[in-house]
């Protein structure tokens, strides 16, 4: 008996030892199980910032689950000053931990804001998204340009002159490059556009309507709805317009194309057996399967979350409701009310339309947490509508 | 019981131990940034011609406004999906066919045919009209046509781009049934970019749900 207390004290002791070894990672953010939809925020504090620096770091972490509280109740302080260059550090009061301790200068004040609150989502292991960019279609009256900005809508610039219709812009993955529908040449063709040089194609030009472009993961591949053959069905063809393959035949609608983050798939909104549905099928061709989305009417317009879990959707039932389903299918999250949600590299975190009368507001939404907020708004345009996160 | 009490104090000594350890803090570091936006595309002037450079403005940024309001819900209910409507699909023709046809919207613009919500079947009371857009074709013989499919608001943007098309693609076969040379006639979708009404009741979404006709003549040689 007395030999096993001893072991037992001495084994608590050794297991102290190990458990302490790790003492920084002992809340390990990344294995908690999130579920869409229905995950508490971190709650953290924040103190000594002052004007744009508050403004900027409170939307950039609340778009990505977080929510604020005193500094009793915070499970992360945020404290720092911006008088001049930003000062940053977040500590972990309960293990007594410093997670960021830095200095940012050399840019503008937003510009170090988001790189403090990229580096406070880093230290705990998720992927950053405050400097990420965004595209989207921004409307006034009848005509549109296409436009790119920072992922809270600010810097943004039209990169389309056009004054025509315009529609679902789409990031080359890595590259400072876009395709788009433009109706510049009196008809739905899908553009290529290099945004660092200028340049731009027609990359899809046949006959009838060319929409909805969805370029690969690796770039290599472009996948669209073409009219061309009669009916409108989903197309690939190389990401140099060579090579290009009919992969559905069918009089019903397939539209909005998206990659599987391994690009072994291309999920698209279907009719299958007279019920709209999300099927997916292999760009080399052959069967689509079915995605079932069960507990929601009409999925479409889908998105492959980086990660590969989730596809987020739009639902129509009684109004417009973005989803999300395990990528396998099964049973669908409602989320909030919104149309054609992106997913930022973080696979958490979507740009949505949020529709308000006959416009559109952009918005960004947390899926664990549902927690969202819009971006920022351009001024003389009464819609931004379609975007697409940069990856 | 020595024993015992040894573990006791290592025990309670390797908690001290950790502790202090947790307590270490990170060296504080000096992050140089690079001025932003070095990947900005660079303004290449105003519009030029499409297949050199796209136009570019700068525009000021906008403070960040939180709205709350929820839009208005548009109840569908019991949304109508239609059996397969087109057996066979017509090859469209080339974008180039008919560039530079001068366009006409008056001349059978009695003649737009509407469509029931989320269809893009041709219904029997609308089939007179496209007899008429035939019988049109059939009389200017130089003439061709293109027909443009449009959409309510209560559908997503890609989704009614190409309901659009296929309510275009769908007048089309009825044309072509009627003897019509499928090189006369193309399409085009609008999706819902083009209400005829723009409010937000059944008396405008009925109106939109259309296909237009335009009339393209041979350009004067």
């Amino acid at each position: 008996m007395k030999y096993i207390m001893r072991f037992n004290q001495i084994f608590a002791a050794v297991s102290l030892i190990a458990v302490s070894g790790s003492a920084y990672s002992q809340i390990d953010i990344t294995n908690v199980v999130v579920v869409p939809g229905n995950t508490k925020p971190i709650y953290i504090s924040m103190s000594g910032f002052t004007g744009e620096a508050v403004q900027v770091l409170r939307f950039d972490l609340y778009v990505q689950g977080f929510a604020f509280t005193n500094a009793a109740a915070a499970q992360y302080l945020l404290s720092g000053s911006n008088n001049g260059n930003l000062e940053g550090r977040v500590t972990d009061p309960h293990n007594k931990t410093t997670l960021v301790s830095k200095v940012y200068s050399g840019a503008a004040l937003r510009r170090q804001a988001h790189a403090f609150a990229d580096d406070f989502v880093q230290a705990l292991g998720r992927k950053p998204i405050a400097q990420t960019k965004i595209a989207f279609k921004g409307e006034s009256g009848r005509s549109g340009e296409i436009y790119i900005a920072d992922f809270d809508g600010y810097g943004s610039q039209a990169v389309t002159k056009d004054n025509t219709i315009v529609a679902a812009p789409c990031w080359v993955p890595g590259h400072m490059a876009l395709y788009y529908v433009s109706y510049r040449l009196n008809n739905a063709d899908i553009f290529y556009h290099n945004l660092s040089s200028g340049d731009r194609k027609a990359f899809a030009r046949y006959g009838g309507s060319n929409i909805s472009p969805a370029v690969s993961p690796d770039g290599s591949k472009v996948a669209m709805i073409l009219s061309k053959d009669g009916w409108t069905d989903l197309y690939v063809c190389n990401s140099d317009g060579s090579g290009l393959k009919r992969l559905t035949k069918s009089p019903q609608d397939e539209s909005s194309p998206c990659w599987s983050p391994d690009g072994k798939w291309i999920c698209y909104a279907s009719k299958d057996k007279e019920r709209r549905a999300l099927s997916k099928i292999s760009p080399a061709g052959g069967e689509p399967q079915r995605i079932p989305t069960s507990g929601v009417l009409s999925p479409t317009e889908p998105d492959w979350s980086p990660d590969g879990k989730l596809i987020a959707f739009t639902s129509q039932g009684a109004g417009f409701t973005i989803c999300v389903v395990p990528a396998t299918g099964g049973t669908a999250t409602p989320l909030v009310a919104g149309e054609d949600p992106s997913w930022a590299p973080n696979s958490r975190t979507l740009a949505y339309g949020r529709r308000q009368g006959g416009h559109y507001a952009l918005s960004l939404l947390d899926v664990p947490t549902k927690q969202y907020k819009d971006v920022s708004r351009i001024p003389g345009i009464s819609s931004q509508s379609q975007p697409s996160w940069a990856k | 019981m020595k024993l015992t009490k040894f573990a006791n104090l290592l025990v309670i000594g390797l908690v001290l131990a950790v502790a202090a350890s947790g307590c270490k803090k990170k060296p504080v570091g000096v992050t140089q940034l690079p001025n932003p936006y070095t990947k900005n595309p660079t303004d290449k002037g105003s519009a030029a011609p499409l297949t050199d450079n796209g136009g570019r403005t700068t525009l000021p940024t906008g403070p960040i406004t939180t709205d709350v309001s929820h839009p208005p819900v548009n109840p569908i209910v019991n949304p109508i999906v239609n059996p397969i409507v087109n057996p066979t699909g017509t090859p469209s023709n080339s974008p180039d066919t008919h560039a530079g046809w001068p366009e006409d919207r008056s001349i059978l613009k009695a003649d737009t045919v509407y469509f029931d919500f989320d269809s893009s079947a041709v219904k029997a009371s609308e089939k007179p009209k496209v007899a008429a857009v035939a019988d049109y074709l059939k009389a200017n013989a130089a003439t061709a046509v293109k027909i443009e499919g449009n959409c309510d608001e209560r559908g997503t943007e890609e989704y009614n781009r190409s309901l659009g098309e296929r309510r275009a693609l769908a007048v089309r076969e009825e044309l072509i049934r009627l003897g019509i040379d499928a090189t006369r006639v193309d399409t085009t979708s609008f999706g819902k970019d083009k209400p005829e009404d723009p409010g937000h009741d059944e008396a405008a979404w009925k109106k939109n749900r259309r296909d237009d006709f335009v009339v393209l003549t041979p350009p004067a040689k």
